[in-house]
């Protein structure tokens, strides 16, 4: 089957077989930050924005993307660094394997949400898991980045 | 100290938070067998026939394994150190299958489709038998799970598969009986807690290749490469010297990668074919033949006389090893020896265990490593005993628990090992004024069919294993005057390159960015047990002090030499050698680049570290709960949480260690729990069914330390990474007593079992 789209601002064409869940696809184009954590839609691991809104991407078929743009934390890596120097000053992204799809959502969820409460965030980002930072410590970072964008 | 107890960021971390490939499926080469085991749907079965020869034929399959094609000698997949105590009762594919799930058949071809669809054409005939599911009903049954007569015990561990006994023990201190004769009060009851999942994010996976010297190399997500060597040469039966393990950053383990799960599999596919393959664990394969905690069964006998003073502390204990017996005869022992100690001052004490072989998943390693279970039984008793005598449960403590001036005591619950550090009392003083617990003990009703209620738990671990795990570290000065530090001490996401780099630096007198840390080769790196048993800050830390004291003193010696000073003339800053005499200097890049060069000499010095003693951290926990009285449900207020582990080496990463320890305590308690149906099969094998914490489950945590100074340890410090997980079930089952008066002995506390108790209670 058939398709285009564009990964990062970047155009890829492809015939790839129907059932190509969009994180392989990714993987296989060597969007490697991509990760798989569960397969059912419940760790938030794999997310990647879609028209700049975050999807599970191994809950998304790859031909269901033909035609629009995916971004991958590679394609952010300016914003990632910034915001992932926060996560890291808390020493809160410990084995860092949730962190890509985690600050995905992070970013999304900047441009989505004007001066968000705690619980606000909280519910934002409900759907990225995390074994090892108990969240305390992601939290913290996420109200320090805020503010500084705040005050920017 | 400079750079030790600074928050300094881990040396990985913009790597981490920027998506960088690091991790062994990200560094594994594209072209690969995928290799993926066809598992038993029987609990209890032996494999009479295997048809592999159609499934042969799927285009892109390279090879299919059975039974009949792999060693026949027994091994253990447990990552401990030999002679382990686990027995060996494995083999990579068995003619017997023991819980559902087991590997019967490996396939590996080229895709993953064509690798599924060879499997779904095997044909395999089964003698289904009657499995043993009850780990209570499983002693001497007519059901055998390890009937073959070639399973061995390499240390006398009480094991007896005949009798479906993995390990078995009687410890004795004082006369039980006498004293429990004595006691005016005296709590008897039974507590379960059920296996969890560890649940790294990252599922278990390994990657492996032949390399140009034809030898085995095995790229693989585990906390223990040294160990792994040893279970594939005797898994594989080949010399450990034909292997070479490789550590990549590792996506979360807790204890999870302390065995031997993955690699077998892709192992033996490259050794067979000669091809590199990889095998990547799904998250369903990770939950139903992962290591989860051991289920356990604690009866306590706790006495204590009229004015709350325990006398005496029975724990008899039934441990369910499941299919294998990794991890169980070790994790068992913590149950009783680590919650006992921590009352240290009663006259008599008794621990017996059962280790016991039943057809559910094999178990393993688990932050808290048994004492988990054993502090959520024995914190549940003296919770109870506070009750049962009406006194405040933080006083009941302070009253029996180790403090500060208990320093320099013998704990003979705990090897008879002196207790070295201890600031406890001073860590349940603060986290009571913390949460205000004077003003919230026990409970406040505050309408709306709410009750908001507080409960307390203590707990303490221990800093490596005594007398057994081994740290070695090597640095070396390279040109310029930078280090490399070589470890063999495994981070897996916790920040033990980093934390190990700052002591080195403050040891060295330079920057943290003048220290290189490697991860973990084991042709490369000098040896380490791994990082387990709470014990690479403090074993594999004060290896890294005792390096670099010898590589100074080697500095200083070849400063000496090139100044034409003797080696008692001259001082080290870091930046270089001095003569205090003839004001003569020499800087280290100097040093450094002429050691380089002609006779001069190449600079490096190594060391390695054991201990015979296992100082123990210490926490208090007191959680602040609501509980809705019409449906049950708690949620998780506050959580306060001070620690006492020595000196803090790096506040963040303490910190955050803490805080990760908690949340996951804290789905233990709740609601984690592997639920099996009649035939064995676990029922909630996905994240769907099998809930962790979510970021809204959690609460509010917050964290303190009251520092004390460990002689023993490097810069005073002992271990954190585990006893941050034990205060949570215990606390918990006190703050819903408190708010409704039913205690809950069986984790998980769900709303249904807080109803029922208070329905009960009220009837």
């Amino acid at each position: 089957m058939q398709v285009k789209l564009w990964i990062n601002n970047k155009e890829f064409s492809d015939d790839i077989s129907p059932d190509t869940i969009l994180l392989d696809y990714l993987r296989s184009k060597g969007f490697l930050s991509v990760k798989r954590g569960c397969n059912t839609s419940n760790c938030g691991l794999c997310t990647v924005l879609l028209e700049g809104k975050p999807i599970l991407s191994c809950s998304t078929l790859a031909v269901r993307v033909s035609g629009l743009h995916i971004t991958t934390i590679e394609g952010l890596e300016k914003e990632a660094e910034e915001f992932g120097g926060f996560l890291a000053d808390e020493g809160a992204e410990q084995c860092g394997f949730c962190s890509p799809g985690f600050i995905m959502s992070v970013l999304a969820m900047k441009n989505e949400l004007k001066n968000p409460t705690e619980d606000e965030i909280k519910k934002y980002l409900e759907g990225n898991l995390c074994r090892c930072s108990g969240y305390m410590g992601q939290l913290r970072s996420i109200k320090k980045y805020l503010d500084v964008k705040r005050e920017a | 100290m400079n750079i030790v107890n600074k928050k300094v960021r881990k040396k990985d971390a913009m790597s981490l938070v920027t998506g960088k490939p690091v991790y062994t499926d990200d560094i594994a080469q594209d072209n690969c067998l995928i290799v993926k085991v066809l598992r038993s749907p029987h609990a209890h079965a032996l494999i009479k026939d295997i048809d592999i020869e159609v499934a042969k034929k799927v285009p892109s399959i390279e090879c299919i394994l059975t039974y009949k094609d792999v060693p026949n000698s027994r091994f253990t997949t447990a990552g401990q150190t030999y002679p382990e105590f686990s027995p060996y009762d494995r083999l990579i594919l068995d003619k017997l299958i023991r819980c559902v799930g087991d590997p019967v058949a490996i396939i590996a071809g080229w895709d993953e489709k064509s690798v599924n669809k060879s499997m779904n054409l095997i044909k395999v005939n089964y003698e289904v038998l009657e499995p043993i599911l009850d780990f209570k009903e499983a002693k001497d049954n007519q059901i055998v799970v390890h009937p073959e007569e070639d399973f061995k015990a390499l240390v006398d561990i009480g094991a007896d598969n005949k009798r479906n006994i993995c390990a078995s023990e009687s410890f004795k201190y004082g006369n039980i009986e006498e004293e429990l004769k004595n006691c005016s009060h005296v709590i008897e009851q039974t507590y379960h807690t059920k296996a969890n999942h560890q649940t790294a994010m990252e599922t278990f996976r390994t990657y492996t290749s032949i390399d140009t010297y034809g030898r085995l190399n095995v790229v693989t997500s585990t906390q223990v490469p040294f160990h792994i060597r040893r279970i594939l040469a005797n898994a594989l039966q080949i010399p450990k010297s034909k292997i070479r393990v490789i550590k990549p950053r590792i996506g979360g383990g807790f204890g999870s990668k302390q065995s031997a799960v993955s690699e077998m599999f892709p192992a033996i596919v490259t050794l067979k074919t000669g091809k590199p393959a990889k095998m990547i664990y799904s998250r369903k394969e990770s939950l139903t033949n992962g290591s989860p905690r051991h289920e356990s069964e604690i009866t306590i006998r706790l006495g204590a006389d009229e004015n709350g003073i325990i006398k005496a502390i029975d724990m008899n204990t039934l441990w369910n090893a499941g299919a294998y017996g990794d991890h169980g005869p070790t994790t068992v022992g913590l149950a009783g020896h680590k919650a006992m100690t921590i009352y240290n001052k009663a006259k008599a004490y008794k621990f017996d265990y059962e280790v016991i072989y039943s057809n559910t998943m094999g178990a393993g390693a688990f932050r808290g490593y048994g004492a988990t279970q054993g502090f959520f039984a024995l914190e549940s008793a003296v919770n109870e005993l506070a009750a049962k005598l009406n006194i405040d449960p933080t006083i009941l403590r302070m009253k029996n628990m180790l403090t500060q001036d208990q320093v320099e005591n013998v704990m003979p619950t705990y090897y008879d090992e002196k207790l070295k550090s201890c600031t406890l009392d001073k860590c349940l003083i603060k986290a009571k004024e913390m949460i205000n617990w004077d003003e919230k003990y026990p409970c406040k009703d505050i309408g709306n069919n709410k009750v908001r209620s507080v409960g307390v738990a203590v707990a303490m671990q221990g800093s490596g294993i005594s007398y057994v795990d081994v740290g070695a570290v090597e640095v070396r000065l390279n040109d310029d005057g930078f280090y490399t530090l070589m470890i063999g001490a495994t981070d897996m996401g916790t920040g033990c390159d980093t934390i190990l780099a700052q002591m080195a630096a403050d040891c060295l007198d330079c920057e943290l960015d003048d220290i290189i840390v490697h991860g973990v080769d084991t042709d490369l790196s000098p040896y380490d047990t791994g990082s387990y048993a709470s014990s690479t800050t403090y074993i594999t830390g004060m290896a890294v002090v005792k390096t670099c004291e010898k590589l100074k003193t080697k500095i200083k010696a070849e400063g000496a030499r090139l100044l034409g000073c003797t080696e008692n003339d001259v001082e080290f800053n870091g930046k270089e050698v001095f003569s205090l005499e003839t004001n003569k200097k020499i800087t280290l890049k100097d040093i450094a680049n002429m050691s380089l060069v002609g006779e001069n000499n190449y600079l490096t010095a190594s060391e390695s570290h054991y201990s015979p003693t296992s100082p123990p951290p210490f926490m208090s926990g007191i959680v602040e709960i609501e509980v809705d009285k019409l449906t049950g449900k708690v949620d998780i207020i506050d959580y306060v949480a001070v620690v006492d582990c020595g000196t803090v080496i790096n506040p963040n990463l303490a910190r955050v260690q803490t805080e990760g320890g908690i949340v996951q305590g804290i789905g233990m308690t709740l609601y984690e729990d592997i639920v099996y149906d009649e035939n064995g099969r676990m029922i909630n094998d996905s994240f769907l069914q099998y809930k962790i914490p979510t970021r809204i489950d959690a609460g509010n945590i917050r964290v303190e330390f009251e520092s004390s100074y460990e002689p023993t340890g490097p810069f005073g410090a002992k271990s954190i990474g585990e006893i941050v997980i034990n205060t949570p079930a215990p606390a918990i089952a006190n703050a819903v007593y408190n708010a409704t008066k039913v205690n809950i002995r069986t984790l998980p506390i769900t709303s249904e079992k807080i109803i029922m108790g208070m329905i009960n209670t009220v009837g």
